[in-house]
């Protein structure tokens, strides 16, 4: 999406002077910024920046003691992640967190439980409706597969496949869940090149081919400035810069931030 | 339009023909999100002929080249077929093929028009545009990530199979045309041009046929007794000659169903699904099957490995002989019928061989041991030779005359000639009729008199009447004695051993054939910890007495084998020794694809070479040799030679 459309897209999800605090730790303070529809926006910072606790909040996992979250208009306080997973919110984490010993079939199938909406009884049954109802699922979920190029490992055991190839797996369940916002955390930690590349080629067709709009932390500069139309940045839970990779490039407190300043 | 049988002497003439005999049979399969997706002949007729016209409506005229670049797909087999149904001539390229290869062929090739995969070679080919001056346009098959390109140039071949249609229906008079013009195409047109892959220098564009291809095709798919009913993985590159003929052009000629991969890498998976009834695997995929096998073997509980181990052993007596129709003793046969329903039979179904009617393979020499265990598991595998200029076969092993060092009798109606200098020449139904644009290429690969000159030497054996491929005609050399010397056939003979890693062999202007042999460290280590023989390097024990004596035993066996075979028997073994260092790429005295350079080797061990043949026991020789991380060191060696015993041979009375 160019980043015209998107300085006039609609906003999805907007923060507002967010602040978390783990007793006197300080994770987050006072942080705004919005998320557009469409777009590509990263979370960048050095370490302990506050990225993942941000991404935390948004999708309900942690709960901020001061400030306000709208999501498609709707602004809340307090949210468990299984309603921000309900409300269209998918994220992947930083260490892979996948079932290793299912397949990565089921993994994905895995991504689909809110979307079932046979109950139980019917699904024990495996006939007509359920039946109908499993056949649709299995359908989309090798839509994803074809999508991310993972048919020889439909099979597999995820715990025996490399790390590449479960962070793929992880994408897949996310997409799974036809999500509004993705929240990618770090997903090209620890990849060599090409399976960055490979990565962020399934970003950009997923933010082009399904209309996700994604939210990205990442430690690879080059990634970033590639593939983000707008980023943020943290520095000690306090945002130092909002704006497009070529703005937040040139600003001198980021460059501060990340090279150090002489004391 | 209704084809006669014997009249279709073009591929979409067969098409039309199968699609009346054979309308509801399938014609190809697909996997695709998971599911087998299945298309009859007449549907593949009605798609092709859809596909035609709209490629017709873009501007695709009779004559020109339409380029194909992509893995083994259903939409591009019809490409194929669309642009031959137009009387254009389609020119498959290997889809992992760099920019580079791409843009020649493409350009040497006038393409105006190319059928590609996905954006992947949209990316490949427009990074290349500006040397391909004359391309239009692109029809793609996957339409992911390509929403942002600009599509003034760019249609997919849904929407071109659509327009088609949509055309056929609005103008009824277009049906007929279409007709008009497949039968317009004559049987002596170029049916496909075929990229040689270029290994011996730049890649030469074979023209072939429709008419010589049909007729190739019809005589093997009568030797192997091909039907309708036969099924065909379609997993070789798209590009080779190999699939063009062994599927596309024996699937059109016999009606069986052609089924095409979910992915290059679900392959293996694939064909179990599938079970085909015709298959085809290089050496190189047969070993590396039977290398999993043998890995999963040894991690099975102990009853299971026992249990496959002995009757391995009975297979070994008793397989073969029942596969060629030979007499076997009545309990081998039934040890044989246990073993098929305890181990052979499940076996072949993990492989996804159960239903394999007829196998062949080919490319490279292949280990009597690999071959033989194929064949014992009752699968027919058999040998071919041939190349693209042949449109693949010149010769094949017929059902019961299997040998793993020969390649079968020439084909029917192919003619073969030995020349002078022991290059095989041959005259063949499928034949190519030139090199794209290249008439002196073209003349130098012919004999005045239209035989074609493949560049291997080969000869025809005695007692079998099969051929037998010893070596690259250039790569033959002559001992002094004029006797013909095949250093690679040598080499392969002593590569069969496990503990031979490589092996090079001298003679061409010399007195006599001499070795330098490598020794294969992980199979020599682990016979060396079982016979408590110690050693701290790969030099000591390439050094190792021990160690001699057992290369000492192979190379015997190998002089014997040698010696069986009258044109061979010159050239025994007579002087060998074990190098003290592994020959290494990182080195240059092999090519980045592990073949070895005879000459390279010669100059970097002279000393060595020197030793061979002037008569001494033991020469030292000191080599710069480059580590891993790139730095350079020294090995110094005191390397010992081995005598060899030529083995006597009364039928030419040279004994040693």
């Amino acid at each position: 999406m160019s980043s015209a459309e998107v300085a006039s897209g609609d906003v999805l999800l907007a923060v507002e002077n967010v602040s978390l605090a783990f007793g006197g730790v300080k994770a987050v303070s006072d942080v705004s910024f919005d998320i557009r529809k469409g777009e590509i926006r990263a979370i960048i910072g050095p370490n302990g920046a506050g990225k993942t606790s941000m991404l935390n909040i948004i999708n309900g996992f942690y709960h901020p003691q001061q400030g306000r979250i709208t999501f498609k208009g709707e602004t809340r306080s307090k949210m468990r992640p299984h309603d921000a997973a309900k409300g269209g919110i998918a994220r992947t984490f930083q260490n892979v967190a996948l079932f290793r010993g299912m397949t990565s079939l089921d993994n994905i199938v895995a991504g689909r439980t809110l979307r079932m909406n046979k109950n139980l009884f019917w699904q024990l049954l495996r006939f007509g409706p359920a039946m109908k109802e499993e056949v649709e699922h299995r359908h989309r979920v090798e839509e994803i597969i074809d999508f991310l190029k993972i048919q020889e490992i439909r099979r597999t055991p995820v715990g025996r496949l490399p790390y590449g190839l479960q962070k793929r797996v992880e994408l897949g369940r996310a997409l799974a869940m036809e999500p509004e916002l993705l929240l990618l955390d770090e997903p090209m930690a620890g990849m060599n090149l090409e399976e960055k590349e490979d990565m962020s080629r399934f970003v950009l067709d997923v933010n082009d081919h399904y209309g996700t709009t994604i939210v990205l932390i990442e430690h690879d500069m080059g990634v970033v400035m590639d593939l983000s139309d707008r980023v943020v940045v943290l520095d000690h839970g306090v945002k130092i810069a909002d704006g497009t990779p070529d703005e937040v490039k040139g600003n001198q407190s980021v460059i501060d931030a990340y090279l150090g300043v002489a004391h | 339009m209704p084809v006669d049988s014997a009249a279709a002497d073009t591929f979409p003439k067969l098409l039309i023909r199968n699609a009346q005999i054979y309308g509801a049979r399938p014609s190809m399969r697909h996997k695709d999100l998971g599911v087998w997706q299945t298309w009859t002949w007449a549907e593949v007729l009605e798609i092709v002929r859809a596909y035609a016209v709209g490629l017709h409506r873009l501007g695709v005229k009779r004559g020109e080249t339409v380029a194909i670049v992509g893995s083994n797909r259903p939409k591009l087999y019809w490409s194929v077929m669309a642009a031959q149904t137009l009387g254009a001539i389609p020119v498959p390229v290997y889809a992992d093929a760099v920019a580079e290869e791409l843009s020649f062929v493409l350009a040497h090739a006038d393409v105006r028009f190319a059928a590609v995969e996905d954006q992947e070679q949209i990316d490949k080919i427009q990074s290349v545009k500006d040397r391909l001056p004359k391309l239009e346009r692109m029809v793609y098959d996957e339409t992911r990530g390509l929403r942002d390109y600009d599509h003034s140039h760019l249609t997919s071949m849904e929407d071109v199979i659509a327009d088609g249609r949509k055309a056929l229906v609005d103008d009824p008079a277009l049906g007929a045309w279409l007709d008009a013009e497949i039968a317009a195409i004559k049987g002596s047109d170029p049916s496909i041009i075929l990229y040689t892959s270029g290994t011996t220098g730049t890649s030469k564009g074979v023209v072939l046929t429709g008419e010589r291809s049909v007729t190739a095709a019809a005589d093997t798919v009568a030797f192997d007794r091909l039907t309708e009913n036969d099924v065909a993985l379609a997993y070789l590159p798209l590009a080779w000659v190999g699939d063009h003929y062994l599927n596309y052009a024996q699937g059109l000629v016999s009606g069986f169903c052609m089924a095409c991969p979910e992915s290059a890498d679900t392959a293996m998976s694939d064909l179990r699904e599938i079970g085909p009834t015709f298959y085809f695997a290089p050496p190189r995929t047969l070993e590396v099957l039977l290398t999993r096998v043998m890995i999963r073997m040894e991690d099975a509980g102990l009853l299971k490995r026992k249990l496959f181990h002995y009757f391995l052993g009975v297979a070994r007596r008793y397989g073969e002989r029942i596969l060629n129709g030979q007499s076997v003793p009545l309990t081998g046969r039934l040890l044989y019928a246990l073993g098929n329903i305890l181990i052979y039979g499940p076996l072949k179904n993990t492989l996804g061989f159960s239903r394999v009617r007829v196998a062949y393979t080919a490319g490279e020499a292949i280990g009597p041991d690999l071959f033989a265990f194929y064949r014992s598991m009752g699968l027919n595998f058999k040998q071919l030779y041939g190349q693209t200029e042949a449109f693949l076969y010149i010769t094949a092993q017929p059902d019961g005359e299997i040998y793993s060092d020969t390649v079968g009798p020439a084909c029917s109606n192919v003619d073969i000639r030995i020349a002078d200098n022991g290059e095989v020449l041959f005259k063949s139904p499928g034949m190519f009729s030139g090199y794209f644009k290249d008439a002196a290429k073209t003349a130098e690969a012919m004999t005045p008199d239209g035989y074609v000159m493949t560049g291997d030497a080969g000869y025809f054996d005695e007692k079998t009447g099969h051929l037998k491929i010893i070596d690259r005609a250039k790569d033959v050399g002559k001992l002094n004695d004029g006797t013909l010397f095949p250093p690679k056939y040598i080499e392969n003979k002593l590569k069969f051993y496990p503990n031979i890693r490589e092996a090079v062999a001298y003679g061409d202007k010399r007195d006599f054939v001499a070795v330098m042999i490598n020794i294969d460290l992980t199979a020599v280590g682990s016979w060396a910890e079982r016979n408590n023989v110690v050693y701290a390097s790969y030099q000591e024990l390439a050094g190792h007495p021990l160690v001699y004596d057992m290369i000492e035993k192979h190379v015997v066996e190998v002089n014997r084998s040698l010696a069986a075979d009258k044109m061979l028997a010159g050239v025994q073994i007579k002087r060998f020794l074990i190098l003290h260092k592994e020959l290494d790429a990182d080195d240059g005295e092999l090519t980045r694809t592990q073949k070895v350079r005879r000459g390279f080797i010669a100059d970097r061990y002279a000393a060595l070479i020197k030793a061979l043949y002037d008569g001494s026991n033991e020469a030292d020789i000191s080599t710069e040799v480059t580590f891993e991380d790139g730095r350079k060191g020294t090995i110094s060696a005191r390397v010992k030679i081995r005598d060899m015993a030529i083995v006597p041979t009364p039928a030419l009375g040279k004994a040693a």
